[in-house]
């Protein structure tokens, strides 16, 4: 019996893995290790297991707290839980930080040991494929031949596209968050901008600025604040900043003036200090290249022809990143292959960012959805 | 069978809706009727509602749902890519009947309506001493009903004739019992199946 005065208190775990890697881009990773975490209890016959896959900038602290921090609730703490919407009581519930993260699993950041320095600019390119591929492996690794289901937000609802493609065998049910099957121009373009920001900062030295003790902090900062602006609805910052100004009178010159250029300015600034500059390339990346109808003759129906899930879509209509219309795609790419599916469209102020927050319609869908999973 | 429960007209479409078929469940309210028809005949199905409440009711029945709004019409849905289309009092309710209608037999061989009676006996009589009609089947008052098309049998019927739809078979009750006299005076419910025209 847990003492539940510690129930919420929970520890990353470490595997490493010696099988090499091959990924979508031809490169070959020798060897990686993966961090996780994991809550709840796997039960005898291993059928309560269910995957989060992270966003852009989250990592595999789902839940709970860490024993030396009280301020360190994981990214999706306000659904995963003993008794929220993903009940741990009844579900083992595990996040993985991405291959090429930037919070403990193998990064650009890591030490490559061929040759004992940071992988930097010489760390492959990984796509949503090759992070499913690893996911597997680390089930393989626990004994998880199954998952009761797979789910995530935005790049992690992707994630979970992929899992009902890839290994249709391995996963009875998606959660597809905010999520689209493929990035627009548009979504493209904005990653795009916020690469050149990394990429033309100065202190970028070409990916290998670990060896030059500096970090491109300018580049980022900017990349975020692009990013987050993207992520609000245009009537979450009026609502929450109108045209509030700091100090009360217009001063005039480039300093913070309005409230939302200091919040982005702070979101940038703090941001830079969590993330590494490497990692946020290669996530946006991934984001692009994202797009399982592109083998199909950019057929997404055929391309579920595979799948074998039940589906729950949801989206958010402030959402401009992507829109409903995005998820209304993928879930007419279902409803052609006769899948179980169900879709909700969420009436929320935060666009993209929805699916973080803690709308109780949102939480009670989820609750309900996974309620009827049977384990 | 697994019971209907109180509710007489899940059992009527039941009656019509062969084993196994495939169903779209337009307003489909909490579920409840998806799920009688799954139970009850072991149809596979998805049902389209707007409201939020009861999409989440959907999701708590366990059945599919696509939370979309009717009068947009059914892009999501292929042609004949259903054996039954069910529009369960909820027509008397849309704005653009005759699209929806139109859509119904787009999406499916076969439509199955159910709405209330406008000429069932009880309405008219209000609407003779000068007042609109509350019943059992339309329990609204004038100003808060969602009820913006109400109809006869004769009107749709006449309608059906109109729009290419062929009635193939009809029923009209009256709490659980059916009506064979007078229908148009004594039921309160009607139900209709239909296909396109050929």
């Amino acid at each position: 019996m847990q003492d539940s005065s510690l129930i919420d208190i929970v520890a990353p775990q470490r595997v490493r893995f010696d099988a090499p890697l091959h990924l979508r881009s031809g490169a070959v990773l020798e060897n990686y290790e993966l961090v996780y975490e994991t809550y709840g209890e796997l039960n005898a016959a291993k059928s309560n297991a269910v995957l989060i896959c992270h966003a852009l900038s989250g990592n595999h602290h789902l839940a709970g707290f860490y024993a030396d921090s009280p301020k360190s609730a994981g990214w999706w703490n306000n659904m995963i839980g003993a008794g929220k919407s993903i009940d741990t009581r009844k579900f083992f519930v595990m996040g993985v930080n991405n291959l090429g993260g930037c919070h403990g699993s193998t990064g650009p950041a890591s030490i490559n040991t061929k040759t004992g320095k940071c992988y930097g600019a010489d760390f492959p390119m990984v796509t949503v494929e090759d992070w499913v591929e690893t996911q597997v492996r680390l089930a393989d690794h626990l004994g998880i031949e199954q998952f009761a289901a797979v789910g995530g937000g935005s790049l992690g609802g992707m994630q979970a596209l992929q899992w009902t493609l890839d290994f249709p065998g391995k996963v009875r049910n998606a959660l597809v968050i905010a999520a689209a099957a493929k990035l627009t121009a548009q979504n493209i373009a904005f990653n795009d901008v916020a690469r050149q920001a990394i990429i033309t900062d100065q202190d970028f030295h070409g990916g290998d600025y670990y060896s030059h003790g500096v970090v491109p902090r300018r580049g980022l900062r900017l990349a975020r604040m692009l990013g987050h602006i993207t992520y609000l609805s245009d009537d979450s910052m009026a609502a929450k900043f109108g045209r509030e100004l700091r100090n009360g009178a217009l001063a005039f010159g480039f300093d913070v003036e309005f409230e939302i250029e200091s919040y982005l300015r702070y979101q940038g600034d703090k941001f830079v200090d969590q993330f590494d500059a490497n990692t946020y390339l290669l996530m946006t990346k991934a984001l692009d290249y994202f797009d399982p109808a592109h083998k199909h003759n950019n057929d997404l129906s055929a391309a579920f022809r595979a799948a074998r899930a039940n589906f729950l879509v949801l989206s958010f209509t402030t959402d401009w990143r992507f829109s409903p219309e995005r998820s209304r795609a993928i879930v007419k790419a279902l409803l052609d292959n006769e899948m179980n599916v169900s879709y909700a469209e969420i009436s929320s102020s935060h666009g993209h960012d929805s699916f973080l927050m803690g709308d109780h319609h949102y939480h009670d869908l989820v609750r309900a959805y996974m309620d009827n999973i049977v384990v | 069978m697994p019971s209907s429960g109180s509710r007489p007209d899940f059992a009527a479409i039941a009656a019509w809706v062969k084993p196994g078929a495939k169903v779209l469940d337009l307003g489909c309210g909490d579920g409840s009727l998806l799920r009688f028809l799954r139970d009850a005949r072991n149809v596979r199905g998805y049902g389209v509602e707007i409201d939020d409440a009861n999409v989440l009711a959907c999701f708590n029945n366990g059945v599919n749902v696509i939370q979309s709004d009717l009068e947009s019409g059914l892009l999501n849905f292929e042609s004949g890519s259903f054996d039954y289309v069910v529009l369960s009092q909820t027509l008397q309710a849309v704005k653009n009947t005759e699209n929806i209608v139109k859509e119904m037999l787009r999406v499916s061989k076969e439509g199955i309506v159910s709405f209330p009676n406008f000429g069932y006996w009880k309405n008219r009589l209000q609407v003779v001493s000068g007042h609109m009609p509350v019943s059992e089947t339309l329990p609204y008052q004038w100003f808060d009903t969602p009820n913006i098309h109400n109809c006869t049998l004769g009107d749709f019927e006449e309608f059906c004739r109109q729009h290419g739809a062929r009635i193939l078979e009809r029923r009209v009750m009256n709490g659980n019992h059916q009506v064979k006299f007078f229908p148009n005076l004594m039921g309160m419910l009607a139900f209709y199946r239909f296909e396109q025209q050929k």
